[in-house]
């Protein structure tokens, strides 16, 4: 069960046209737990002078990531989407080095998902960025 | 009293789109995203044309809410340094001849961003106007509005505080 369910996850991100364009790799998730990482990339550099990876770059994987994170709840999701997602850029990710972000779904009502997430780069002890999200809920019925 | 000749019209919109281009291409994800600029004025709209890569749920078909906030916070961005550049511009402090990004102030750093999700983005081209609320010498806070195929129908939302560039003297 755990299984088929990680694959679908794996797939669900497989067929996700813009975090394959971003180069997104899903490395981690299951009961609500979602990793993701995105390897460094210079067409996603928002200022060329410093080499940073755009902030949107960083928006999009914390989005794929709690979405992710919403489909691999226990609660059965048939789909979801963003309602909001709020970012808080905490120190520019270095340049050069991959971006893991993982997010947690910590609530669950019958139609939303409450999300928070965390993005680090090689020094993961000092996040990069953090966001919390709600997103809606689809359920099989 | 005698005054002065105005510029000739051409003269004026050089100096404008060749500013805003600047400033445009200096920024590789707008690339990779193909967003592009129109200018009004000193008003902007930011279009992003619609390419299957912008895609986040392939069944529906609906653009990537990271597409999304993406498209959202660069139109912010843009619109910020733009509107810090014109008044320079317009004064004749910026030498248009030598323009390039060494030249103009360094961009707007995000320290946090928003998105409110109206309804899902479809695939087609999608426009946003972004509106400078308050900017002052460190920060800056900046509204957003996203639409398709009607403006008083937003598919999307955002505000966003942003850390201006330290600029020199």
């Amino acid at each position: 069960m755990t299984d088929r369910k990680t694959l679908i996850a794996k797939q669900f991100i497989q067929t996700l046209p813009h975090s394959v364009a971003l180069g997104m790799e899903l490395v981690e998730i299951g009961d609500g737990v979602a990793v993701i990482r995105m390897p460094y990339d210079k067409r996603l550099v928002g200022d060329p002078e410093t080499g940073v990876i755009h902030g949107g770059a960083v928006s999009a994987l914390m989005d794929t990531c709690g979405g992710a994170a919403v489909m691999s709840h226990p609660t059965k999701a048939s789909g979801t989407a963003t309602l909001d997602l709020r970012i808080d850029y905490m120190r520019p990710a270095t340049p050069g080095q991959t971006i893991t972000a993982r997010a947690e779904c910590y609530n669950m009502t019958r139609s939303i998902a409450f999300v928070r997430a965390t993005a680090t780069d090689e020094d993961t002890e000092r996040p990069v960025a953090a966001a919390t999200g709600a997103f809606t809920l689809e359920r099989q019925s | 009293m005698k005054r002065a000749r105005p510029e000739p019209v051409q003269v004026v919109k050089q100096r404008r789109d060749r500013a805003l281009k600047t400033i445009v291409d200096g920024v590789p994800y707008a690339q990779f995203l193909g967003i592009e600029f129109e200018r009004h004025g000193d008003e902007l709209t930011a279009v992003l044309p619609f390419d299957e890569k912008l895609i986040g749920n392939p069944i529906l078909p609906a653009l990537h809410g990271g597409a999304t906030a993406a498209f959202l916070e660069m139109t912010a961005i843009i619109e910020l340094s733009w509107s810090t550049v014109w008044e320079d511009l317009e004064a004749g402090r910026i030498d248009i001849a030598k323009l390039d990004r060494s030249h103009l102030p360094r961009l707007p750093k995000t320290i946090d961003f928003t998105v409110d999700y109206l309804r899902s983005g479809l695939p087609r081209d999608a426009y946003a106007r972004a509106r400078v609320n308050r900017s002052g010498r460190r920060y800056a806070s900046v509204h957003v509005e996203g639409w398709q195929d009607n403006r008083s129908r937003l598919f999307a939302q955002a505000t966003g505080h942003f850390l201006m560039p330290q600029r020199d003297g």
